[in-house]
């Protein structure tokens, strides 16, 4: 086994590192705003309201990732309504389709998990915020949205690393994300068993700094 | 419904293909993480060492960044390996009898096949995860259980199958049912270890058909198929081993 290859290709797993960074980071950040209004809907009396957003997290909770990236970057292209439109201009790029994906797919992942913490919110607390007087923002803001990040946070931080691992399918649509690097450099020197176990460590120190970040931050609700 | 443009049968193969790999990955699976599980619970410490690098290791690398490394990694270790073997095998032979000619003793090239490797990093990566459920499970058990089978004079072997193994399973129920549903979506990453799975299959049909959205459309309907007969098995299992309080 040669690592000295890992070495000299070393800037291949830099901009691999990058680019995995900021297209997840990227999609966290879309799929979170997507899933606070869908979470809070999701409970909502009116079938219309409800159906739509039930059916979109089935879909994307219910299929592979890979298979959602498949059917939008090679899918697309069998519309030539969309192929004429500007629309095309932004669907044929590798980065736009991945993002597009991977924002909807953690964005329902991210609505069951607010979801869930909303619909265990307990009772008592607000009613107790009501008989002190609070407004409703106060209570908002002193009382659920503490409660319910503090017991969120656990179950995104999962999906957060799911995210991460998730992300390694980008490399197989021609994007040069930390497996297309290594993709890449596997081709080149044939040294499968380097190419990837470089990535591997790369993924997994990206994993453990966020459980890290997370353990910390959870520690800040531990006495409250 | 959709008009599959005569592919309709090879694509029922690879859908079926595909459960295979989800089932038998989903066996090995369980009885790894039941095997890590009990290493990571008993008393000697290079036991647990070696289950608690195994969980971190594969939970902190994706699993298609390991099936590349098992599938394109694992072949390439095996053949230099053989080769090695082969190569100094020959030496000694050849030190010994002057005149011996060079033998393959070992194969000079073992081909892993994608489904086979599919299968084995799947229930690789999933064993840990089931290692984690299992060890909850197993230590939401009640220790007077087990020190009742003692008492018993049960041995072991019997201590685990009749006391342990049908207790812990109705805790380990619902973390299994979430494990077996994110290992039926990874098993679409075999498909680029070129195993003619149905997402393989999809992608062929779609150049020659140039109709890809309708392809990964059926794809992903049967995975919905797959998740939702699923959950509402489980939902079934749930309710019927769930524990009964008077």
């Amino acid at each position: 086994m040669d690592f000295s290859i890992i070495i000299t290709e070393y800037q291949f797993y830099l901009t691999g590192l990058w680019t995995t960074t900021w297209l997840v980071a990227l999609s966290l950040l879309i799929g979170l705003i997507i899933a606070l209004p869908m979470g809070v809907l999701r409970s909502h009396p009116n079938w219309l309201i409800k159906g739509p957003i039930w059916a979109y997290m089935y879909f994307f909770r219910g299929t592979p990732l890979l298979v959602q990236l498949f059917l939008v970057y090679y899918g697309v292209a069998q519309f030539d309504a969309i192929r004429d439109s500007s629309l095309w201009y932004y669907f044929q790029e590798a980065w736009f389709c991945a993002l597009l994906v991977f924002s909807l797919n953690t964005g329902a992942y991210t609505a069951e998990i607010v979801r869930g913490v909303i619909s265990t919110m307990p009772e008592g607390e607000l009613e107790a915020a009501k008989a002190y007087g609070m407004s409703r923002w106060q209570i908002l803001k002193r009382i659920t949205l503490p409660n319910s990040v503090r017991r969120a946070l656990p179950a995104y931080s999962n999906e957060i690393i799911f995210m991460i691992h998730g992300s390694a399918i980008a490399g197989v649509v021609t994007i040069v994300d930390i497996t297309g690097a290594a993709r890449v450099v596997n081709a080149r020197y044939y040294a499968p068993f380097e190419a990837y176990l470089a990535a591997g460590i790369l993924y997994m120190c990206l994993t453990f700094s966020v459980i890290y970040l997370f353990k910390q931050w959870e520690k800040r609700y531990k006495y409250i | 419904m959709f008009d599959l443009y005569g592919y309709k049968d090879i694509f029922l193969a690879g859908a079926w293909l595909t459960l295979q790999v989800a089932l038998l990955s989903l066996l090995l699976a369980v009885v790894l993480g039941l095997i890590a599980a009990l290493a990571k619970l008993s008393h000697s410490s290079v036991l647990t060492g070696i289950a608690t690098v195994y969980t971190t290791i594969i939970r902190g690398i994706p699993d298609l960044i390991l099936m590349l490394l098992i599938f394109f990694g694992g072949q390439m270790l095996v053949n230099n390996m053989s080769y090695n073997f082969n190569e100094w095998l020959n030496g000694v032979m050849t030190g010994y009898y002057p005149n011996h000619e060079w033998t393959s003793y070992l194969p000079d090239y073992i081909d892993i096949s994608p489904y086979f490797a599919g299968i084995v990093t799947i229930g690789f990566i999933f064993g840990a995860y089931m290692a984690e459920t299992f060890r909850g499970a197993i230590l939401a058990v009640d220790k007077g259980q087990m020190e009742a089978a003692t008492a018993y004079g049960m041995n072991k072997y019997k201590r685990f199958s009749r006391i342990m193994f049908p207790q812990m399973m109705r805790h380990a129920l619902p973390g299994l049912g979430n494990n077996w549903l994110v290992l039926l979506k990874t098993t679409a990453l075999v498909s680029i270890i070129g195993l003619q799975d149905m997402v393989k299959i999809a992608g062929d049909a779609s150049g020659s058909t140039q109709k890809p959205f309708t392809f990964y459309l059926v794809v992903a309907l049967v995975f919905l198929l797959y998740t939702t007969i699923s959950t509402s098995f489980l939902k079934w299992a749930e309710h019927k081993y769930r524990i009964q309080t008077r």
